[in-house]
């Protein structure tokens, strides 16, 4: 009895350090001993993760798999023949098909069958020559012929591998490359869009989606933390965006992902696992499996079982609900698709000589004109570039940066390595700032070019040219040297003038002069600043130190 | 769910039948067709084209019952076949129709399909005639908005979600009387 009142004491004690944020969550054993101060535990700060060490009892780990639904950007849909586009007058793009109205057959787009070649080819999975379409059946109004034709038996791709970088440690300065599994990518239907009326009780079914291509990327359970699910998502948009197979935008719908997750004492068996769903953003995604692993951790501590369901994310609370409409295992009864024959991939071993052209999906064609993928395009920045890995990861995370960075190192004599650190710090936080994209940009690659060699010239101090900087932000149509000669920003060159504002400054300040002579050197700086600031920051730092210097050792 | 596996050695008359279920008997009406048939063959073995295309004699064997496994359908087999495919079994009648049903199929099982690759299309020798990535159809909003009773600013009206069956112990069927 005691000890229970005393482990409830203790576990609120938590609970309220917790709440800060910066302890990583514990838990309390079954039995209770005496816990050991939570400061003392290391590392642990992913949320997934409770360390070890402390009452002997094991941690808990979670297990993440994610199922990804992206769209394939085609202009007409995988079976029928009307139009894809996002936003459409409702029941505006259904053909008889898409409606499922009776004496209806599919007829397979070739784009589609590309698209997926193309990011199996990426993804580094194995291309089934032949693969097989299903029907996958269940009752949904948004679902009108009653099924959905997938590939369940034999996909078109599988077996590939994924790589994602992510930062880690203390200061999240540390790169480190996870690799997931790809267990397959298959080819299936969108099904419509459902608008739910609760007043009036009642679900308005738009078909405009209901039939569209998507490629579902099937991810083995290899993750085991919300941040890792994000960088893999955001590896794959980049990776589908490159190839052009889908424009990936998750706040259109166009990649939806639903994850699954568990967790589990290491070595024993998989916990139960449950599905989360309505997932619109890749922030989003990280909170919601954040949410999800820390509540399945709190039910199994409190003794309770978790439950085999499909939970809701809802972002405005921040954390999942169980749906309404999916109680309980679904069986879908899966059933070979009896008005498709099997598709059927070649290579150019394979090609039959006198076959169609458009009829064949030629995978080593497509193989050879795949485009450079992100992780390539990284690598050759690096060493044409000379910068950082992890310059080149944000470059290439920012839609345009990368070409925006190339155009200014072409046109600047300045040292790429010194280019990059203008472009992420203050070119990137502007942007942020003014939540702009690289192509609204008031600041053209020219004009920051422009600056860019001033500074190199040495005809701008730094702090001169961050403020020119701020100036051309306003996107008035001012070149960098208009903008120097009205704010009469440059160094001084004159040398005598320098001379004899130093002068006037040692004049002026006898006190620290003598402190100087004595010996005490920190006093220097303080003189340096005070001729900054006569010069309005018109002065060289390097200069005002060896000309003072000068004086005062004669 | 049962997967249905053609074995291409069975040719001759489909295995659906009408309503002559009871006593499965099946081997000698079949038998009987076939020779009927046979007859109007022999006929026409003169025709040199007839005579590579059609069977001369009946090529099915009859099944024998016995070593079949005669599997009795669960409460739980039914409440999910009820829950899933919206069937009302309403009787034991409907019962023991799916029963005939399964043992039926079950037929199948006499064959001896190893190393028999199984088929899951007819039309697993054509073509998957792939389609040019052009707009051809859509646009025909109001003659689909004419197919639903009820709709609303050009969207289709159905009812708020999915409205689950009630458990076994909630509704009122046949299935909770029996064990």
């Amino acid at each position: 009895m005691a000890a229970s009142i005393l482990r409830r004491c203790w576990g609120s004690l938590l609970a309220q350090r917790c709440r800060t944020g910066d302890v990583p969550v514990l838990h309390n054993g079954q039995t209770w001993r005496r816990a050991q101060a939570p400061g003392s535990i290391a590392s642990g700060r992913r949320a997934g993760n409770s360390p070890a060490g402390e009452r002997g009892v094991a941690p808990w780990v979670a297990v993440v798999g994610l199922e990804i639904h992206a769209q394939i950007s085609s202009n007409s849909k995988l079976f029928s023949g009307s139009q894809v586009q996002f936003a459409a007058p409702p029941n505006s793009l259904v053909s008889f098909f898409d409606a499922s109205l009776p004496g209806t057959l599919p007829a397979l787009n070739r784009r589609c069958v590309e698209a997926a070649v193309m990011t199996g080819l990426a993804l580094n999975c194995r291309i089934n020559k032949k693969s097989l379409f299903d029907r996958k059946h269940y009752f949904y109004a948004d679902l009108p012929a009653g099924y959905q034709i997938t590939q369940q038996r034999l996909p078109v791709a599988v077996n590939g591998s994924l790589s994602y970088s992510l930062c880690v440690g203390g200061k999240k300065n540390q790169m480190v490359t996870r690799t997931v599994r790809i267990k397959q990518i298959q080819l299936e239907q969108d099904s419509g869009k459902s608008l739910h009326d609760d007043t009036r009780s009642q679900t308005l079914i738009d078909l405009n989606r209901a039939g569209v291509g998507l490629m579902e990327v099937v991810m083995e359970p290899d993750m085991s933390s919300g941040e890792e699910a994000a960088a893999a998502v955001r590896e794959l948009q980049l990776i589908l965006q490159t190839l052009g197979s889908s424009q990936a935008i998750m706040a259109e719908g166009q990649l939806r992902v639903d994850a699954n997750v568990s967790v589990h004492h290491p070595g024993e068996a998989y916990g139960v696992r449950t599905e989360v769903k309505n997932i619109n953003s890749a922030r989003f995604l990280a909170r919601a499996i954040d949410y999800e692993i820390q509540r399945q951790i709190k039910e199994l501590e409190n003794g309770q079982t978790v439950m085999n369901e499909t939970r809701a994310f809802d972002y405005k609370l921040g954390c999942t609900i169980p749906m309404r409409d999916k109680e309980g295992k679904q069986d879908y009864r899966f059933m070979p698709e009896p008005n498709l024959p099997p598709l059927i991939l070649y290579d150019s071993k394979s090609l039959p000589a006198n076959m169609n052209h458009q009829q064949v999906v030629n995978i080593d064609w497509i193989r050879e004109r795949l485009p450079d993928l992100p992780s390539v395009k990284r690598v050759k920045l690096v060493e044409q570039y000379g910068i950082l890995p992890e310059h080149s990861f944000t470059l290439l995370n920012e839609d345009g940066l990368m070409e925006f960075f190339q155009n200014v190192v072409r046109q600047t004599q300045m040292n790429p390595k010194k280019v990059i650190g203008w472009i992420l710090n203050d070119m990137l936080c502007y942007l942020k700032q003014h939540n702009l994209t690289v192509k609204e940009s008031p600041v053209s690659s020219l004009l920051l070019a422009d600056l860019l060699n001033l500074l190199e010239r040495g005809a701008i101090s730094s702090s001169a040219a961050k403020q020119v900087f701020e100036e051309l932000w306003k996107g008035e149509g001012k070149t960098p040297l208009q903008i120097v000669k009205e704010k009469k920003l440059e160094l001084i060159q004159d040398q005598q003038e320098f001379e004899q504002i130093c002068q006037a400054v040692m004049e002026g300040h006898q006190e620290e002069v003598m402190e100087i002579k004595k010996g005490n050197r920190k006093v220097l700086n303080k003189l340096i600043g005070l001729v900054q600031r006569t010069t309005r920051g018109r002065a060289d730092p390097v200069l005002v130190k060896q000309i003072l210097e000068k004086r005062l050792s004669q | 769910m049962w997967a249905l596996r053609f074995s291409r050695y069975i040719r001759g008359a489909p295995l659906g039948g009408g309503s002559h279920w009871a006593g499965l008997s099946l081997g000698s009406r079949f038998t009987q067709a076939a020779s009927g048939r046979s007859d109007s063959r022999q006929e026409a073995a003169g025709d040199p084209r007839q005579r590579g295309l059609v069977y001369q004699n009946p090529t099915w064997q009859h099944v024998e019952q016995r070593p079949l496994p005669q599997k009795k359908v669960t409460v739980e087999v039914l409440d999910h076949l009820e829950r899933l495919a919206l069937v009302d079994f309403r009787d034991w009648e409907g019962v023991q129709r799916l029963e005939k049903a399964i043992q039926f199929a079950d037929q199948l099982h006499a064959v001896n399909t190893e190393g028999v690759e199984p088929m899951d299309s007819v039309l697993e020798d054509r073509c998957l005639y792939l389609r040019e990535d052009n707009i051809t159809e859509g646009t025909c909003t109001e003659e689909l908005l004419r197919n639903a009773r009820e709709t609303v600013e050009e969207y289709f009206i159905a009812p708020p979600g999915n409205i689950p069956l009630p458990k076994l112990e909630g509704r009122d069927t046949f299935l909770q009387v029996s064990e």
